[in-house]
């Protein structure tokens, strides 16, 4: 179940295991460049957002998890976990990393950051 | 000792194999037909059988089969193809110089071309007890005679482990005559297999049959003397047990191949031809490691052996190039199929169908044009057709509209098309399961008393009027019935998008439908999506709450994040914390112990609220249990200023104090708070008492207000502040403290069990009418006892203090602490 992104080891950073992130849940990872909010769904498929609502800012890492979205627990704007899009009438983009998972390791690819885009 | 060499007469190639199971003999099969004569073929087995068909264990286990009928190749087979078999006798070494394999018994046997197939082992768990007499895996038929043994004396089994084969060691078991529980360490059955839905389908169908499922359990310790008996969990639960089967997993059985020196990872490394790091020596089956995959399933292996026979026969250019793997559950009566990846994600499109009625569930995830993966559960039929899809990678754009119908829809049949579905049910057909009211009937009602609408037809009819789960059919009734003269219902609102169902008939299938987790409500009413979306979860968590105290388990996934870490969010991600001050009043210790957590976690802002009481705001989230450490150890706990629930108990001085004070306002303010604190209600409750008519706490706009006469006390209810202030409406008037603290439990308990999530009382009441709160609270004395009385019980499970449980460590700690640090 591997969520494949090619890269070299070096590339992949070990953050936890996939049970440490409750399920419909969320955990951060503290980095360089500021909070990384992991998700996990409720089909246990993990992703990875910068901990910032591209509408203020809000922790997304608090929000409600469903399908693979969230809700910002500040005024529920929803994004889409895997592009960090806003869904719906609402428009702007959370930084996101890839994330791959091995034998139940969860690796974040900090190199590859995307930088998020919004209305602050 | 004795040593076996082929006879020199013989030029043909010797071939031995290890391992006298599925993937080995299937492999001598595949060879033996494509070239028959060119080995002279020894087989090695552990086991004393000959060869037998493994997944049938479990049949056998539950006694729908004998051992007899899961041989797959009787001694008379190896004889007729002129294969040597030893049977009980372990291959010890290989000498891979001289090219000889030696067994227990000490008999040599040389090769030319070896096959190592010796499967996998079951993982025990590396915990104490862990070898003691009773405790056994679930692989061969020597395991399933230990527990067919201890069966026969009854008595109870404790399974560990609910994956494919747990479960079915546990029906088997069951069917048996032993009390079953499955203790598993995930929250839901196969959850490599099944998502949450299907999973939690499978545990309620498990408990049907009278299994128990413990998830989210660990094993600590296996007790007993010389015999198990029974298990500890870490979580300090003791299970007796005079059986525990292990089901846990299998690891790679490569400690020969290893020790032979051949390359090792997960398991016995070959490639694609099938062939280890030893081009002599050949692998197939679950001990194997290909491409980084190991598996577990029979599906590859005989892959896997039909590429190793072509090789063995001369082939040259066969591979094996990976599986793509499909699951289903042998317990009879239980339908369940998984196959590839359904975990969803990016540029997926979930397909969900759910038919609660048949019990079916079932969810196809598809990428572009191409199938990733499939779950069923309740009608597997269709599983075969999709995993074919799959492993083709078919376009499937043509069929993406109708493909959770499954290969069966044609559009002719009309199974797909509800009108059609409806119009060839009989007229005896059952269509309310509640009421059991058949078609027939409806239609008479419908065309004899000129129905025309949903809510005729069940006031005539009781169709629909109970858990609501045949409204749609009854609908599609009124339309084939009524042609162009229904005009369909004025709809309701739904819930939410998730869902056709409103807040009220999601209540009432809750109560009538005995649903007891949001899974369950969710496949029982047929929800669109997977697991719902911020608005119903919430909702439905309170509804399950409220309907089943002390049953429910809370759902915290399903809380907004100031219930959840019960605290309340601020603007940049910190939180405010507010202790409760009983009615209003405080003392010198709570005050310094504020102050001190104040300096001691640098808390930038104090405030005092509108609530009568302090709030601190800009606290860490991190932070937050040891401030809550502080104010516990000052006897403070928390003031739910986050909660749909009780909030404040406003109070005035009252007649202690004030001149004007007719009663206790500021003691009764404190006996309603310690009546109310801890429930959980629609949305937040605020409550108040004022002393005298003057109202210094503004008791008319509370959700329940009290003001002190001098002959009792007046009971206002339905008033907030807001944007859209509301002042109360009087409800009643009495003479004791005791009926204000009735009336209070009774009125809370009504509003709790029949408003809508996030309906405060004011938009409820006017909404229900002041004269029918009035019937139920005033004119009705056992109604108002019986809601009193249920408001009490479900308190005694609601009155812990949310803050000491987490400051404690015990609840929730992943919440307050990052996963890691990096960079
Ligand atoms: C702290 C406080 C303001 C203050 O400093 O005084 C406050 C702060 C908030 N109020 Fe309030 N309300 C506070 C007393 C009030 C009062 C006065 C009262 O209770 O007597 C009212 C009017 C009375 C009423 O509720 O009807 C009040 C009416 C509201 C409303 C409107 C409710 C409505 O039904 O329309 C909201 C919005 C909501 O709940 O959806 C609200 C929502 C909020 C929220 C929770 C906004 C939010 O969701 O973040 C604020 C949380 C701040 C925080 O982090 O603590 N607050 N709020 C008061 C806390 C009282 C306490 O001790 O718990
Ligand atoms: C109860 C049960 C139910 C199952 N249900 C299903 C199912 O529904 N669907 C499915 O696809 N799969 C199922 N499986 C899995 C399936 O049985 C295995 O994938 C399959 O049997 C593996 O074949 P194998 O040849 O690799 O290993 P095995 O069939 O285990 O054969 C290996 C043999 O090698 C022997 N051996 C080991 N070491 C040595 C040695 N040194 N010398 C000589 N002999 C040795 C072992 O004793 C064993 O007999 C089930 C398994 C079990 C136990
Ligand atoms: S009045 Fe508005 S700004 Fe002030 S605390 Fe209440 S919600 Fe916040
Ligand atoms: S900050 Fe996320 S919705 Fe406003």
């Amino acid at each position: 179940m591997d969520q494949s992104i090619k890269g070299t080891a070096a590339d992949w950073i070990e953050v936890g295991r996939v049970e440490d992130i409750p399920r419909q849940g969320s955990r951060i990872v503290k980095t360089g460049r500021g909070d990384i909010a992991l998700f996990r769904t409720v089909a246990d498929e993990v992703f990875a957002l910068e901990d910032r609502c591209p509408h203020g800012g809000g922790p997304l890492s608090q929000g409600i998890v469903h399908g693979a979205r969230v809700t910002c627990p500040l005024h529920s704007w929803v994004i889409d976990l895997a592009s960090g899009e806003a869904v719906g009438p609402d428009e702007g983009c959370a930084g996101h990393c890839p994330v791959r998972v091995v034998g139940g390791v969860v690796h974040l690819g900090l190199m590859a950051f995307k930088e998020g885009c919004g209305h602050e | 000792m004795t040593t076996h060499t082929t006879s020199p007469q013989t030029s043909r190639k010797r071939l031995v194999v290890v391992g006298n199971g599925m993937a080995g003999i299937r492999t001598l099969e595949e060879l033996l037909a494509k070239a028959p004569g060119r080995f002279e073929i020894t087989v090695f087995g552990a086991e004393p059988h000959p060869n037998y068909n493994r997944i049938m264990l479990s049949p056998v286990l539950a006694g729908e089969k004998t051992f007899e009928q899961i041989v797959l190749n009787g001694r008379d087979w190896y004889e007729a193809n002129g294969i040597t078999l030893f049977t009980g006798d372990p291959v010890e070494s290989i000498d891979r110089e001289k090219r000889t394999v030696t067994a227990m018994s000490g008999r040599t046997v040389a090769y030319d071309t070896l096959l190592i197939a010796t499967g996998s082992t079951p993982f025990i768990i590396p915990v104490p007890g862990a070898d003691r007499l009773g405790v056994v895996g679930f692989r061969d038929l020597a395991d399933v005679e230990t527990m067919l043994e201890a069966a026969a004396q009854g008595g109870r089994a404790v399974v560990i482990g609910g994956g494919l084969l747990g479960l079915e060691a546990a029906n088997g078991l069951k069917v048996k005559g032993m009390d079953v529980t499955v203790v598993h360490l995930m929250d839901t059955l196969m959850e490599r297999q099944l998502d949450r839905s299907a999973g939690t389908l499978l545990q309620r169908e498990l408990e049907r049959r009278g299994i128990a499922v413990l998830t989210g359990a660990d094993t600590a310790e296996i007790l007993g003397n010389s015999r198990v008996s029974g298990v500890r969990l870490k979580d300090g639960q003791v299970l007796p047990a005079d059986l525990v089967v292990m089901a846990v997993g299998i690891r790679p059985n490569m400690a020969l191949a290893k020790a032979a020196g051949l390359a090792c990872g997960r398991g016995l490394q070959v490639d694609d031809a099938m062939r280890t790091s030893d081009p002599a020596i050949y692998a197939v089956g679950e001990c194997v490691e290909h491409r980084g995959q190991t598996y577990g399933l029979v599906a590859p292996l005989f892959e896997m052996a039909r590429v190793a026979a072509d090789r063995l026969a001369g082939g040259e250019t066969s591979a094996y190039t990976g599986s793509v793997t499909a699951t289903k559950l042998k317990v009879t009566g239980v339908d369940v199929f998984s196959a590839g990846d359904f975990s969803g994600g990016a540029g997926c499109e979930d397909i969900v169908f759910r038919d609660a009625a048949r019990g079916v569930y079932k969810r196809v995830v598809v990428k572009g044009d191409r199938l990733l993966g499939a779950v069923l559960y309740g009608d597997t039929k269709d599983g075969g057709w999709y995993f074919q899809m799959l492993k083709d990678g078919a376009d499937v754009s043509a069929v993406r509209d109708t493909l959770i119908f499954g290969q069966g829809f044609g559009g002719g049949e009309g199974t797909a098309n509800p009108k059609a579905a409806v119009v060839a049910l009989p007229d005896s057909a059952e269509i309310c399961g509640c009421n059991g009211v058949c078609k027939g009937t409806i239609v008479q009602a419908i065309t004899e008393k000129g129905l025309s609408s949903l809510d005729e037809v069940r006031a005539h009819t009781k169709a629909s009027a109970s858990c609501g789960s045949c409204t749609g059919q009854v609908e599609q009734l009124l339309a084939v019935t009524l042609g162009d003269g229904y005009a369909g219902e004025a709809k309701a609102k739904p819930m939410c998008k998730c869902t056709d169902r409103t807040h009220d008939e999601v209540r009432r299938a809750i109560a009538a439908l005995e649903l007891k987790t949001i899974p369950d409500v969710m496949q029982r009413l047929e929800w669109k999506t997977p697991d719902g979306c911020h608005h119903c979860r919430p909702a439905l968590n309170y509804y399950l709450l409220c309907q089943w105290p002390g049953e429910y388990k809370d759902d915290y996934r399903s809380r907004y994040i100031n219930e959840r870490v019960h605290a309340n969010i601020q603007k940049d991600g910190t939180y405010s914390v507010v202790p409760r001050m009983w009615g209003g009043l405080t003392n010198a210790k709570e005050l310094r112990a504020i102050a001190d957590v104040v300096e001691k976690f640098a808390i930038p802002t104090v405030k005092v609220t509108g609530g009568q009481r302090i709030d601190l705001f800009g606290v860490k989230k991190e932070d937050l249990p040891a401030v809550w450490a502080d104010l516990n150890a000052a006897g403070m706990v928390s003031g739910h200023a986050y909660a749909k629930g009780l909030r404040t108990v406003k109070t005035c001085v009252g007649s202690e104090w004030c001149r004007f004070g007719t009663q206790d306002s500021t003691g009764l303010g404190v006996k309603l708070e310690r009546l109310t604190w801890g429930t959980w209600t629609p949305h937040k409750v605020k409550l108040a008492v004022s002393g005298c008519p003057r109202n210094c706490a503004e008791a008319t706009i509370k959700d329940l207000g009290v003001v002190c006469v001098d002959s009792g006390y007046e009971l206002h209810v339905g008033g907030n502040g807001g944007m859209h202030v509301r002042a109360c409406d009087l409800l009643v008037k009495v003479a004791t403290e005791a009926e204000v603290l009735e009336y209070t439990g009774a009125y809370m308990q009504l509003y709790r069990e029949e408003a809508r999530y996030l309906e405060r009382t004011a938009p409820w009441l006017e909404r229900v009418g002041l004269d029918y709160v009035k019937k139920r609270l005033v004119d009705d004395p056992e109604s108002r006892k019986a809601l009193n009385a249920r408001f009490l019980f479900s308190q005694t499970f609601s009155q812990d203090d949310p803050w000491a449980e987490r400051a404690s460590g015990a609840v929730d700690r992943h919440e307050f602490a990052p996963l890691a640090q990096v960079g």
